[in-house]
This record gives structure tokens, C-alpha cells and sequence, in this order.
């Protein structure tokens, strides 16, 4: 036995040592000397992996389960030999879209859903804060033994060591992990303590083993001797073949949790400095674990052959000590408890307060109208408080946990549980890296289901055990249905309750997330996400945030930045951004804008999370009431195709092999007349033009790969904005086609012409605001219907509505447009105060390319075909449309429509 | 001394990207988007080379072509066009120009196409 009082001084040595570390850690970091900057300080950071229950838990389930300990560790190891791959992708991807936890990861590949981040929060809150408890517990039962004091767990808090603790531990985290707010969500100082912890435990470990297995016994091969000795202990070296499934189901389940952690997560992707450290990792992490398991076989027989059975085999390691009166060794073995439970406790509540901040609390504040919270000032320090106010909570919780079940339960079984919660992230997690077409529903209906079913085969059940709730529906189902055990479903009971738990809950979840997402659709947003994140390693990151029409002013959203990020932080970020804004946005306003938002959603999504940052940039721009995703999908398809540079020839070689088609297809117009042989002439000059410029760039692309950031920026640009010309011209001359014909048919239906003109003003009311044009449409009272094809006379209207744009003046625009009845026919009258069209220019304005050729203006932007299209379909709908216009003085243009009879 | 270069293109894409081009070959280079300007800057710039397109508004390659076979000493001039018949190639050649680029081309054409007629011109 130790006296209390000396193990207490020790302890709280022990702490100031770690606050010093991180203390000193913090400060080296502000110097710009890093002290885990290495791959030896990540590797040992990864080993906060091995908390109080490899400590002391691995030798209890060696004495019961013999080997069975070892998948435990086995996962994990086999995972760390592909880290190069799936820890590689995780990690680019995070750092590109500044993820900070594993649910945040989820929400932003799924579609940015808050619903997402929630949930997955929840889980891991509701799978994080049994395994914190179980730490508590782990120090509070080796204080007890190194004591030999009984201090019982009815004990009223007050008087309660572990509550002590656990305030130093809420201290601690809340001073090195929630001390400022940080956009990267890095913390030095305690990655250092954590990796030195590792170095503690795995220390400790070996001393107290080395101690039992040379000094108390004469060697490890007697301890093996005297095992095989014995027909009990001989037991535990074999593995029986009943217990292969619950190898592979641990196995499955610890290669898992090495990601699906909150705490792993944090420490292996957000603290991560430098993705070049996982490839020492990836052999340092397995070799650490290796050499903490190297002696828990022996010490576990050792403890079975030494001890009765009244005691504890989780505490073996410390029992042995104490029993032979070695003070010192008994404080080195406790305090290597406690580093390994220290370790754990702080990342989890680090993640776990991210998490509870990011995820659950933001988007609530940010969403209720009533609080206003998006539109007060200075949010740095409300961020702060929730981060800190969330340790506190998640520890207090964790605290009340274990008072509660601490008592009942082995270290071993809490930690499984909790293991198997967040274990339920990692379909929806493969699939975010390697499958395209998971969905938001698929993934929300996956982690439910795989959850709802670990709730009802492990977690109530662990409950019912510790008769916290009735446990009558383990032994009869629920209701009394038989086929609705807990531990049996549907009859099903050859393997153990975890194995048991896995097999269904994975079931359920894989099945769900495949099945749901099969059935339902990606949104834009999702399906970027979805190609980013699953060929994150293929291309340079494919920044695809914000993507935005509306307007952006610079500072809306440096007020923004300051709101979350505080003065000083955004001033540094935005250092020099303003200048540079300002000179893109001279080159190409949309792509700066958009440059400018996805910038800033970054800087936020450390802080609020990337749902809540999509919503607070979206919130900054003014009027994006026009659709531009599909613009700019088919503009990011190309630019991936461009950047991917093998794929780039294919796409060249196939936009090629469209013009030949279409040089084909009309050759035989050609021999029709030569009007067709000119306008097959003009559409070959129009493919190739853009054509021209999409492959010199590319190749250029390809070839310069020392290229500015900038130039390759606006060569980029460049690429999207002709492909995406390619693409329009390409459909206008297949709808032409298909008008003049006759292979068009209209799906008629009786319309209210006024639905049409509201429906197509809708789609250029944003062009409309930009110029701020004054709109007006008037219409005679008590119209009759029209037969016509709905979607085809909005293309007409709005073809008519962007030209009157086009040629509006600046400001002074008006625009008009008038239906009235004219003899069994409507009128639909276009009239604009623009520049107008000179006499000898009326009639060939409805010609197949003729484009107003104009020197202030340059090059004309549409295809040259709009009004072709437009009169053909209104001749096809048995009208005719005709212009008027005065040089300076505006233009109308009259589209006659015959009345239903 | 540079060689110098004058692009004449009325698409901006395309000047762009054989401005780029022809800088990282260290020419002096010069851009005219029709052909008044091209003239225009023919006069001033006296380039070595023209890369000429041949469809534009108004004033179109052949006619600015023959203008500048005129000067003296005349630029090479290459013409670049999206029409690639054999009439339409011969057409350009005899409206005096050097050589003739069918677009798409691929940038090692063009390159290769300077760098050869510059070789045939004396020391910038």
C-alpha cells in the first residue's frame, strides 16, 4: 500500500508536469518551432489509442479470454497498412474543406446536412461518454487498490477523488484544447502531452511487466510452463473454433474504431501536421502496440497463477507491486494508468466539444429566427463559451456515468459498446471515400438503423444488466416476442451478444445506406462533394464550396470572418486578399466571387462546421435567384477532365468525334441545298473555334505545370467558359434541327399566356436586377387560352427578354412586355429602350448565326442561333413573330399566336 | 533583341493562350483582335512573324494578308483557320501567306511552325 496522501501528491505532480508540457508546447508552436511536427510525435499521438483499458483492460480479458484479446489490436494494425490510401484521403480532404471532426466529415460529403453532423454527433456523444467513464472508472479502481482504500461509489461527490479529477481534466482541456478559437482546430500543446502520455503508459507498462515476469518470476518460459501445467490456464492458449466469428467481428470492429473514434479522428486527421508522417506512422503505431501487448499474455497467466480469484485481473499489473511491498513500481504502474486515461479523456472531450459545438449547437443558434444569433456581432467569444461549456458538460456527464454504471460493469464490455456505437459511422465513411453514389437519405437512414439496432442489441441490454432498466426483455423479447431477443434476433444465437450485435447492426446500416441510396437522388451540391471527396488523390482539390450567383461584396464577408474568427485572425487571413480580389474580379467576376466565398466558407467550416459555414456565406450574397449550379457543374466536369491530364485527351478526341458526327449528319442536308452546305460550313467554324481555344489551353495546361496559381486560374476559367459555349451551341443546333424538321412535337396543352411571360421574366430576373432595368408587363384583362407547348414558348419569351437585356442601356434600361387580342390571335409585344437594329439588319436577324456585330460591345456572347430557334417554334405553334427598332431608339419585337379555337 | 510576334484573333481565348505561348518562347508579342487593328499594329510593331486568323469581321485575314505581303520588309505570315479543305488551304497560300494552320491545332504545330520561319528570317 501507498498512503493516499502521497499517491494524491504524485498525481497532482503528474498534472502539473502535463500542463507544463502543453504550456511549453503552446509556446514553442507561437515561435514557429513546432514540437510535433515529426512523424514519431504523430505515431505516439495515435497511441491515445490505448487508454486505461488496454492498460489494465487487455490483462483482464487475457486472464478470461486468453488470446482473445489480441483483435483488439489486430484491427488496427491491419488498417495502418493501408493508411497510405484511405488515411492519406481522409486527410486531404479534411484539410481542404477544414473538416474537424468525423461528423462534420460525414454532414459535409453528404449533401453539407445539418441532419447529418447532428446525428452522427449524437452518436458518438452517446457512444464517447460510456468510454470516458470507463476511465474514471479505470483511476478511480486503481487509486482504491494502490491505497487499499475503499472508497465506495455512493460516496457523495464532494468527497469523491474521481470528481476532482475530473475537474483537472475539464481544466486542462478547456486551457490546451478550447483556449482560443482555431480556424484549423490544432492544438499543439496537447498533441504533445498526448504523445508523451504514450511514451508514460507504454513505460510504465513495461517496468511493472518486466518487474512481475523477471523478478517475481524467474522468467516469461516458467510463467508458460507453470500455465500448461494447469488444465484451466492451459485453456487460454487455445482458440476455439466456436470463437472464429467473434475474432473476425472484433477484428472488423477495432480496425473501425482506429478511425470512427472521435478521439482516433481528431488525432489522426485534424492534429495531423503533415500527411507525409502517416507512411512512419504506419509502421511506428503497430509497432507500439505491438509492444504494449508483448507482455499481456504472461502477466495475465502470472496473475491467474498467483492470485485467487477474488481479485480483480484488471488490476494484475498493479496488484503484483503492492502485494510485494514495492512502492515505487506500484506509483509507476498508477501513473501510467493515469496517463493512459488522462490521454483519452482529453482528446475525446476535445472532439466530443467540436462536435458538440459544431454540429448540434450552431446550426440550432444559427436557425432559430428568435435568437438572432447570425446577425450579432462579435461571435468569437459565444463560440468559445459553447466549446468550454461543452467540456465541461461531456466531462460532467462522463462523471455521472460512471457513478451510475461504473460499478457493474468490466472496463472491457463499456469500452466494446462504445466501440460498436461509433463503428456504425464507418459504412457511410467507405462509402464517402470510395463510392459516388451514397446519398444524404442513404447515409441518414444507415447511421439511424445501424444505431437503432447496436441501442437495442447492446446498449439497453448492458442497461438491463446493471438493472438500471428492467431486464425482463432480455430473457422474453420485446412484448414478449420471442423472435425479438435482444441478444437472439429472429432466433439467432450462435455467436456472442457483440458479434451478434455487429452482424445486425451492420446489416441494417450497409443494407440502408446501399438500398436508400440507390433509390434516391444526389443534389448538386452532394454530387460535387461526392467526386471531390472519392478523387481527392487524383486531382489538386477540385474546390467546390461555395458556388453562388449573386452578387459579393468584399465586405460582407470580411464582417463575416470578423464575427466568427475575431479582428485579428481575419485581418491576418485577409492580408493582401482585398487587392487581389479586386484584380480577379477585373478578369472574371464569377470565378472571383466565387474564389472569395469558398475562401471564407473554409475559414468558417473550422469553426461553426460546414453546414452551418455553407449557410453564413450563402448568407452574404445578394440575390442568387438564377440557377448557376448547372452552369457551373458542366463547367467543373471540364475542369476536372482538364486538371486529370490523361483524361484530358479522351475528351478532346470526344468532342472531336462530336463535330465529325455532326459534319456527317449533315452531309446529307449538304447535298440538299447550299444554304444547308453554309450552314454546316458555319456550325464546323463555331465547334472548332472553341475548340481551338479548349486545346491549346489544355495542352498548355498540361505541358507548363510551373504555371502561376493566377494564370492557371484564368486559363481554367477560360476552358469551362468555351466548353460551356461548345455545349449551348451544340443543343441549339440539335433543338434547330429537330424544328425545321418537323421532328419536334409539342406537347400541347391549353396555357394562360401570362403563366408563360411570369415563368420566363422569373429566370432572367436576375439578369434584370443586375442592370437594373425597370420591368413592366402589362395585359389586357379576360385573355383566352392558347394551346401551345409550355416550356418551348418560355424558351421563345425568355430568348426575346435576354436580347432586350443585352441591348438595354445601363441603369436607364426599360424593358415592356404587352399581350393583347388582335383579330382571333394574342400579341405578345417585347419592347426595349436599347440601342436597336439598324433597317438593313431587320430581316437577317432571324438568319441562323447572323449575331449583331457591334465594336463597343466585342465578340457577341450567344451562339447566333436564339431567335432562329425562337421563330421556329413559334411558326410551329402555327404563329409568326416580326421585329421593329429604330437605330437609339429600342426595339420591339411581336411574336402572334393563334387563339385556340 | 526579341523576334517579334503579332497575333491577330478576334476570340480572346485563343489570343490568350498563343500569347502565352510565344512569351515563354521569350518573342516580343502583340495582339490585335480585327483586322484594322492588326494593320494598325503592323505599322508600329513591325513583326517578324503574323499569326493570322482567317475568318473576321469586316476587314478578314486574306485581305489583311495581302495588305502587309505590301511592307516592307514583309512579315512571315501564318494563317489559322477552322476551314481545312484543300481549296480553302490553297486559297490562303495564295493570298501570300507562309504557312497554314488548320484549328484545332496542337500547340507543338504552331511552335515548330514560327520557330522554322524564323530560322528563314536574319537576326532580330
Amino acid at each position: 500500500m501507498v498512503d493516499a496522501w502521497v499517491v494524491v501528491l504524485i498525481a497532482l505532480l503528474y498534472f502539473c508536469l502535463l500542463f507544463g508540457i502543453a504550456g511549453w508546447a503552446s509556446y514553442r508552436a507561437q515561435q514557429g518551432k513546432s514540437l510535433i511536427a515529426n512523424p514519431y510525435v504523430y505515431a505516439l499521438s495515435l497511441a491515445v489509442y490505448c487508454t486505461a483499458w488496454t492498460f489494465y483492460g487487455s490483462i483482464g480479458r487475457a486472464a478470461n479470454a486468453g488470446l482473445h484479446f489480441l483483435p483488439i489490436y489486430l484491427g488496427p494494425t491491419l488498417m495502418m497498412l493501408g493508411a497510405g490510401i484511405w488515411l492519406r484521403k481522409i486527410i486531404r480532404i479534411c484539410k481542404s474543406y477544414k473538416i474537424t471532426s468525423i461528423a462534420d466529415f460525414l454532414a459535409s460529403r453528404y449533401d453539407k446536412s445539418v441532419l447529418v453532423g447532428s446525428i452522427a454527433s449524437l452518436i458518438a456523444l452517446v457512444g464517447g461518454v460510456p468510454y470516458i467513464a470507463l476511465q474514471l472508472k479505470a483511476i478511480f479502481t486503481s487509486f482504491n487498490t494502490i491505497t487499499g482504500l475503499q472508497f465506495s461509489l455512493n460516496a457523495p461527490f464532494w468527497s469523491d477523488g474521481a470528481f476532482y479529477i475530473t475537474l483537472i481534466l475539464v481544466l486542462f482541456t478547456a486551457l490546451f484544447g478550447a483556449r482560443h478559437l482555431n480556424n484549423l482546430e490544432r492544438h499543439e500543446g496537447m498533441v504533445a502531452t498526448i504523445a508523451f502520455e504514450s511514451v508514460v503508459k507504454l513505460v510504465a507498462f513495461l517496468i511493472g511487466a518486466v518487474y512481475i515476469c523477471y523478478v517475481i518470476f524467474p522468467n516469461i518460459s516458467s510463467i508458460f510452463g507453470q500455465s500448461l501445467l494447469q488444465q484451466k490456464l492451459a485453456q487460454l492458449w487455445v482458440i476455439q473454433p466456436t470463437s472464429y466469428a467473434d475474432w473476425f467481428w472484433l477484428t472488423l470492429l477495432s480496425a473501425a474504431a482506429i478511425i470512427c473514434l472521435p478521439r482516433q479522428f481528431h488525432i489522426a486527421v485534424v492534429e495531423n501536421v503533415d500527411e507525409a508522417h502517416i507512411e512512419k506512422a504506419a509502421w511506428l503505431f503497430p509497432l507500439y502496440l505491438f509492444l504494449i501487448n508483448l507482455f499481456v499474455f504472461p502477466v495475465a497467466i502470472a496473475g491467474k497463477i498467483h492470485f485467487a480469484a477474488s481479485v480483480n485481473p484488471d488490476l494484475y499489473l498493479l496488484q503484483f507491486p503492492i502485494n510485494a511491498h514495492q512502492p515505487i513500481i506500484s506509483l509507476i504502474v498508477f501513473i501510467g494508468g493515469l496517463s493512459a486515461a488522462t490521454g483519452m479523456v482529453i482528446v475525446a472531450t476535445v472532439a466530443l466539444s467540436t462536435m458538440f459545438s459544431n454540429q448540434l449547437i450552431m446550426p440550432l443558434l444559427l436557425r432559430i429566427p428568435k435568437v438572432q444569433f447570425a446577425q450579432k456581432g462579435n461571435l468569437t467569444g459565444m463560440i468559445l463559451l459553447i466549446r468550454r461549456l461543452g467540456i465541461l458538460i461531456i466531462l460532467l456527464c462522463g462523471y455521472a456515468y460512471f457513478k451510475l454504471i461504473g460499478e457493474r460493469y468490466a472496463l472491457v464490455a463499456i469500452g466494446l459498446i462504445a466501440f460498436a456505437a461509433v463503428a456504425q459511422f464507418m459504412p457511410a465513411l467507405i462509402g464517402a471515400l470510395f463510392w459516388k453514389n451514397g446519398t444524404k437519405k442513404g447515409a441518414l437512414a444507415g447511421l439511424i438503423g445501424g444505431f437503432l439496432m447496436w441501442l437495442y442489441t447492446l446498449f439497453l441490454p448492458s442497461l438491463a444488466e446493471s438493472e438500471i432498466i428492467s431486464p425482463r426483455f432480455l430473457q422474453e423479447g420485446l412484448f414478449g416476442w420471442a423472435w425479438l431477443k435482444p441478444y437472439a434476433l429472429f432466433g439467432f444465437d450462435d455467436w456472442n451478444s457483440l458479434s451478434h450485435s455487429l452482424f445486425w447492426s451492420f446489416f441494417v446500416n450497409v443494407g440502408l445506406f446501399v438500398g436508400v441510396s440507390s433509390i434516391t437522388k444526389q443534389s448538386k451540391v452532394e454530387q460535387r462533394q461526392a467526386r471531390a471527396f472519392v478523387d481527392i488523390l487524383k486531382s489538386d482539390v477540385l474546390q467546390t464550396n461555395a458556388l453562388v450567383s449573386g452578387k459579393v461584396d468584399f465586405e460582407d464577408v470580411q464582417n463575416l470572418l470578423v464575427r466568427f474568427l475575431g479582428r485579428k485572425k481575419s485581418a491576418m487571413l485577409l492580408e493582401g486578399k482585398k487587392e487581389a480580389y479586386q484584380q480577379s474580379y477585373a478578369q472574371n467576376a464569377v470565378i472571383a466571387q466565387n474564389e472569395l466565398l469558398r475562401f471564407a466558407e473554409n475559414q468558417l467550416s473550422g469553426v461553426i462546421g460546414s453546414a452551418s459555414a455553407r449557410l453564413m456565406t450563402l448568407s452574404v450574397t445578394k440575390d442568387s435567384g438564377m440557377d448557376m449550379e448547372e452552369l457551373f457543374l458542366a463547367a467543373n466536369e471540364t475542369r476536372q477532365m482538364m486538371q486529370a491530364n490523361k483524361a484530358l485527351a479522351a475528351h478532346t478526341h470526344t468532342l472531336a468525334e462530336l463535330t465529325q458526327s455532326l459534319t456527317e449528319t449533315n452531309q446529307r442536308l449538304q447535298d440538299l441545298d447550299r444554304l444547308k452546305n453554309e450552314f454546316v460550313s458555319t456550325v464546323t467554324h463555331e465547334l472548332r473555334t472553341p475548340l481551338t481555344a479548349i486545346r491549346a489551353l489544355s495542352e498548355i495546361l498540361h505541358r507548363h505545370k510551373d504555371i502561376s496559381e493566377s494564370q492557371k486560374q484564368e486559363f481554367i476559367g477560360l476552358i469551362a467558359q468555351e466548353s460551356e459555349r461548345l455545349s449551348r451551341l451544340i443543343n441549339d443546333v440539335l433543338d434547330l434541327e429537330k424544328l425545321e424538321s418537323g421532328k419536334m412535337h409539342l406537347r400541347l396543352e391549353t396555357l394562360d399566356i401570362n403563366e408563360v411571360i411570369r415563368a420566363a421574366v422569373q429566370s432572367v430576373q436576375s439578369l434584370i436586377s443586375a442592370k437594373e432595368i425597370h420591368f413592366v408587363h402589362f395585359s389586357a384583362p379576360n385573355l383566352p387560352a392558347i394551346s401551345g407547348d409550355f416550356d418551348r414558348l418560355v424558351q421563345v419569351l425568355v430568348n426575346l427578354l435576354s436580347n432586350a437585356i443585352k441591348f438595354c442601356p445601363e441603369e436607364k434600361g426599360e424593358i415592356q412586355v404587352k399581350v393583347r387580342k388582335l383579330r382571333g390571335n394574342l400579341e405578345i409585344v417585347v419592347w426595349d429602350n436599347g440601342i436597336g437594329i439598324p433597317v438593313k439588319e431587320q430581316k437577317a436577324v432571324f438568319d441562323k448565326f447572323h449575331q449583331v456585330s457591334d465594336a463597343q460591345r466585342g465578340k457577341p456572347t450567344g451562339s447566333g442561333l436564339g431567335l432562329s430557334i425562337a421563330k421556329q417554334i413559334v411558326v410551329t405553334h402555327g404563329g409568326s413573330i416580326r421585329v421593329r427598332s429604330k437605330t437609339g431608339k429600342g426595339t420591339s419585337f411581336a411574336v402572334i399566336l393563334p387563339i385556340k379555337s | 533583341m526579341s523576334f517579334r510576334i503579332l497575333i491577330v484573333d478576334d476570340e480572346p481565348a485563343i489570343s490568350i493562350s498563343l500569347r502565352f505561348l510565344m512569351e515563354k518562347q521569350g518573342y516580343l508579342v502583340e495582339t490585335a483582335a480585327n483586322g484594322q487593328e492588326a494593320l494598325h499594329k503592323a505599322e508600329h510593331f513591325h513583326p517578324h512573324v503574323v499569326l493570322l486568323d482567317l475568318m473576321m469581321p469586316e476587314l478578314n485575314g486574306i485581305a489583311v494578308c495581302q495588305v502587309l505581303r505590301t511592307n516592307s520588309p514583309s512579315p512571315k505570315i501564318v494563317f489559322l483557320s477552322a476551314k481545312g479543305r484543300a481549296e480553302d488551304i490553297e486559297k490562303g497560300k495564295s493570298a501570300g501567306a507562309d504557312a497554314y494552320l488548320v484549328k484545332p491545332f496542337a500547340i507543338d504545330d504552331v511552335l515548330a511552325q514560327v520557330e522554322l520561319l524564323l530560322e528563314a528570317t536574319e537576326t532580330p
